[in-house]
């Protein structure tokens, strides 16, 4: 029961929300709404067993039996984390947004982020494709409403690509999951969307690129990958401070866990297939968003580039298929909704004093708002992957991981972390040091109590995760190892089928091979 | 439920008993009409909703009895069941819709309910018809009561150029469809449906005489479901007609059309369904496409959601291009009770901001209705995503059905076909949303206190489009075993979709 609980919590306080008029009471209690999640997140942090393998907590009822279709959701250890970045995100994207940031409608606006939260805690929870898609779908509306309403400057433009990316990619998707569970009546007999069952549906190697084709587009936009990622920054940059902390903090990670919990155990030869292809993008992404990034005379816009070059990385993580890789993805995962949603909120704060965002309108803040400006200086230093800080504990595990299977990847990897130090410590000093050049900036509030509220836990949650990674790293790592353990079984399928195809016919060189992009067996 | 079954009573018009109902609830609304000025034609209405629950009722009493009345003329079966009462609910909601325009435009209640009445025995007829000649009753029935009440405001030019365009390429359908007709019978030398099925399975070979007198057929229901190429009547006969008529025309005709449709090709046809599939297949791409795209750049609400309901109609020709098992069958039935409930939802707040004599029907009026109008914005919404085909939302499950029918006959391309027109589809359906939610400056809407029937109407559509999208199972079961119940085979209690 504690999963459906968490699940529509918020849903049944966004609908409470809704009977409120009073403004204070409204964000009171869309508070305390998003509180009972987070508190039942931490419950589940507690109870969950982190050594046992599998889905726990897991609930299962019938919903449309016709097409072997249930209400399936279960927890491990990848979806725990990102349910605890959700909760935690939401409570503080509230918090803050109570405290004059959004002052049109806050009805609505309460009930579009409860909402969302009840979508996104379904997209990481459901274990049925059917249910897993409603929810990746109904997450998109409410982050529409809060771009398109709440928004700045050119939103209706934001709001229409970002929908039609996102759709388009998602429809291909619904084709293949519909697609597959037909495939699995042929192999095991019954319709089903259950992703356990389907797991087992044994399909061709052309049905199989297909629809890991249809997959990997939907959450390559979601990600975002280069070149599917030009919706970003309009959305991002657009969107009002709350919103861009969900939509970079958790709505990517969707994508990236979709590889993880989808695309990759579902298909697992031809992810092994498209390892090239799937580094190249994202090494392209890490370098293309770090040097976007750099140009960029608008804070939030640089936030926004930065996202896709730390992405980059997760998905390189993600393709290295190594222990140590996967680990850092989904540790990289936490680590930028921790640290580019601590950033939106800075450039929000920034935003709400002075109403403009251009970094050649600032200079000198340090002198005029010292404790923003220390407090952006940790969150600035925790996007970079300073050691000691969470940052640097996700990047070191993907490369480590990547280097073993794909140095070549690393290479250029690598001059992304160095971009990425480049860029926002450039930005940083622009914005904090040098003479005050604005007498305005002279004038301007430094943060409130509330502010400082939101920013600790955030802060606390760098420090300990940069320091004692253990806690978290064990209760992935189950997980991580059954996902790595269906690919290297199809590795090793190809290994024998391919020394049994060079047997009997003239020896050929696979470009995989060529290029030795086959990554390590961590199996010991 | 066995006290009204036919063999132990053998009163051979029991099965008409609905039709009965609904052709004396228009013969004394004429009657009463007479007394009733034209400002206060609402009692009429009341009259006409009376007529029309009745006939809803001694519907749902021919529900499991799965026989043929009338030597063969009318098939009272769940399938004729199932289209009855949604037409009767659609029907019932265009009542409602129009206490208050009706009223408020000045016309003339009388007849206005009266032909309305008369068009929903129309559609029923063509629901339940058991021979090629009683579908071709019932269209016409049908027909010429809506080309009267697309032109129903005589002083507007646009509603006299609705009915002209309307009726003017109708008969020339209906010609078609006739023709089609004759050239059955002379092939098959029988107009009823049953035996020509049992023909046809038994091996008879589809020779060319049946094969154009199917052709002229498809030409027939392809104008009457506004096909792309045979839509071109729609967007005119929609924006020129009465709101509530133009919903009227969006669900009753439509499913009336399909009904028929589905009966001779999906339901009677199926044995020879290689010779027509393919044929759909082409209809269906064109349909999506045309609608969809010209739907883009629509500035009128009305044409917009008439270029959305010929892309939706795209989307259960899909259906049918899946051929005629009883998935395929169960989807399109499913898909249209989905389009039906959405289609109301949507109209009824088209109607809201339609006052007759000052037309509110540009999309930039839209722009702040969710300022002062919360609960019609919402409700507009609602509809709109359903459309879009957003879960959890009957849009999408009925989306999401079809899709599943025509790849498991594996029409692959043509469901990416219509994936991508859907992705499409979301530009102009969010639009609208666009527009409410996140501009300034549209109309004042009068004070929705006043027009409780439109409030209903708007409540109905939306409760059916997050009932059939949250809990579908009990709806999908239901079209499947209407739709198993037109193969004239004995009904499917155990259902398993997708064997």
């Amino acid at each position: 029961m504690p999963l459906t609980i968490l699940i529509f919590v918020p849903l049944l306080g966004a609908a409470a929300v809704l009977l409120q008029s009073d403004e204070r009471t409204i964000w009171n209690s869309a508070f305390i709404f998003s509180l009972i999640p987070l508190a039942l997140g931490l419950y589940l942090f507690a109870g969950f067993h982190p050594n046992q393998a599998g889905y726990q907590f897991v609930e299962q009822y019938q919903w449309i039996p016709q097409f072997g279709i249930s209400y399936h959701v279960g927890m491990d250890g990848i979806s725990l984390l990102l349910v605890l970045l959700t909760t935690i995100l939401i409570t503080l994207s509230l918090l803050y947004s109570g405290g004059g940031d959004i002052e049109m409608r806050p009805r609505e606006f309460c009930f579009l982020m409860l909402f969302l939260e009840s979508g996104l805690l379904g997209t990481f929870l459901a274990l049925d494709l059917f249910l897993f898609y409603v929810f990746w779908e109904a997450m998109l509306v409410p982050m529409y409403f809060l771009i398109g309403i709440w928004g700045h400057g050119r939103k209706i433009y934001a709001t229409f690509k970002f929908v039609l990316f996102t759709m388009l990619g998602s429809l291909l998707m619904l084709v293949a999951i519909i697609y597959l569970a037909r495939a699995a009546r042929s192999s095991l007999g019954y319709l089903t969307f259950d992703l356990a069952d389907l797991y087992k549906v044994t399909l061709s190697s052309t049905e199989g690129r297909w629809l890991f084709a249809g997959f990997a587009i939907a959450f390559a936009v979601k990600v975002p990958l280069w070149p599917v990622h030009t919706w970003l920054p309009d959305a991002h940059t657009e969107a009002p401070t709350a919103g861009s902390v969900i939509l970079a903090g958790v709505m990517l990670k969707a994508g990236a866990y979709g590889f993880i919990r989808f695309a990759i155990p579902l298909f697992p030869s031809v992810a092994v297939e498209a390892i090239p292809i799937f580094m190249a993008l994202a090494v392209i992404g890490i370098i293309y968003g770090a040097l976007v990034a750099m140009v960029q005379p608008d804070l939030k816009r640089l936030v926004a580039y930065s996202s896709v070059s730390h992405l980059g990385f997760v998905i390189l993580g993600v393709f290295a298929f190594d222990h140590q890789g996967v680990e850092g993805a989904v540790y990289q995962m936490l680590n930028h909704g921790l640290s580019t949603g601590a950033l939106f909120l800075l450039v929000g704060m920034l935003y709400l004093r002075r109403h403009t965002r251009e970094i050649a309108e600032f200079g000198g803040l340090w002198s005029s708002v010292p404790v923003y400006a220390g407090v952006f200086m940790v969150v600035m230093l925790s996007s970079i992957g300073l050691p000691g800080l969470n940052g640097f504990v996700g990047e070191f595990l993907i490369l480590l991981g990547a280097y073993l299977s794909l140095k070549v990847a690393v290479y250029f990897a690598v001059s992304g972390l160095i971009l990425s130090a480049l860029y926002m410590m450039w930005a940083y000093e622009r914005v904090m040091w040098g003479p005050l050049t604005k007498t305005i900036n002279a004038t301007i509030a430094d943060l409130s109590r509330r502010e400082i509220a939101v920013m600790v836990p955030l802060l606390a949650l760098m420090f300990f995760m940069g320091l004692y990674p253990r806690p978290l790293l064990n209760r992935m790592e189950p997980s991580v190892d059954a996902l790595l353990a269906r690919v290297h079984n199809a590795q090793a399928q190809m290994q024998r089928e391919r020394i049994l195809a060079a047997s009997t016919f003239a020896p050929g060189s696979s470009i995989g091979s060529w290029l030795s992009f086959t990554p390590r067996d961590t199996s010991e | 439920m066995s006290a009204f079954s036919l063999s132990t009573i053998g009163f051979s018009w029991l099965p008409i008993l609905p039709l009965v109902a609904v052709s004396v609830g228009a013969m004394v609304v004429m009657l009463v009409g007479v007394q009733v000025e034209d400002e206060d034609s609402a009692s009429l209405g009341f009259l006409a909703l009376v007529a029309l629950l009745a006939a809803f009722v001694l519907t749902m009493f021919e529900l499991g009895q799965n026989t043929l009345a009338f030597h063969g003329a009318l098939a009272v079966d769940d399938y004729a069941v199932f289209f009855e009462a949604v037409i009767l609910i659609a029907t019932a909601l265009t009542v409602a819709m129009s206490l208050q325009y009706a009223a408020d435009a000045a016309l003339a209640g009388a007849e206005y309910y009266a032909l309305v009445l008369f068009a929903a025995l129309g559609m029923m007829l063509m629901a339940a018809a058991g021979d090629l000649i009683i579908i071709f009753l019932g269209l016409e029935t049908m027909s010429i009561a809506i080309y009267a009440l697309a032109g129903f405001i005589r002083r507007d030019p646009k509603s006299n150029e609705a009915a002209i365009k309307y009726f003017l390429l109708g008969a020339f359908s209906t010609g078609f469809l006739l023709y089609g007709i004759a050239l059955v019978y002379g092939a098959t030398g029988t107009i009823r449906l049953e035996p020509i099925r049992a023909a046809l399975a038994s091996g008879i070979v589809a020779n060319p005489l049946l094969l154009l007198g199917l052709g002229m057929m498809l030409i027939g229901f392809g104008f009457k479901v506004a096909a792309v190429p045979f839509h071109m009547w729609t967007p005119d006969a929609y924006e020129g007609a009465p709101t509530p008529i133009t919903a009227f025309m969006a669900v009753g005709v439509k499913l009336a059309a399909f009904a028929g449709f589905l009966r001779i090709f999906t339901a009677n046809l199926g044995a020879i369904s290689t010779e027509w599939t393919k044929v759909l297949w082409v209809v269906a791409v064109l349909t999506m496409t045309a609608g969809n795209v010209v739907a883009l750049v629509q500035t009128n609400i009305k044409r917009m959601l008439a270029y959305s309901a010929i892309a939706q109609a795209g989307y259960v020709i899909v259906g049918m291009a899946a051929g005629s098992g009883h998935d395929a069958g169960g989807a399109i039935l499913y898909y249209l009770l989905a389009y039906a409930f959405t289609s109301l939802g949507a109209f009824a707040v088209v109607v809201a901001l339609d006052r007759g004599a000052e037309a509110h029907d540009e999309i930039g009026d839209y722009r702040g209705l969710a300022r002062d109008h919360p609960g019609l914005a919402a409700a507009m919404a609602l509809c709109l995503l359903s459309f879009t085909g957003i879960p959890p939302l009957a849009g999408f499950v009925a989306k999401f059905y079809v899709f599943a029918a025509a790849l498991n006959a594996g029409l692959v391309w043509l469901v990416v076909i219509a994936v991508l027109n859907s992705a499409a589809s979301a530009y102009y359906y969010i639009g609208v949303i666009v527009a409410m939610y996140m501009q300034e400056g549209g109309v004042a809407v009068e004070q929705m206190s006043r027009r409780p029937g439109l409030l209903i109407s708007a409540a109905v559509g939306v409760a059916g489009v997050i009932a059939l999208g949250v809990y579908p199972q009990p709806y999908m079961g239901a079209a499947v075993a209407a739709f198993v119940s037109a193969l004239g085979r004995p009904p499917l209690h155990a259902v398993s979709m997708l064997p």
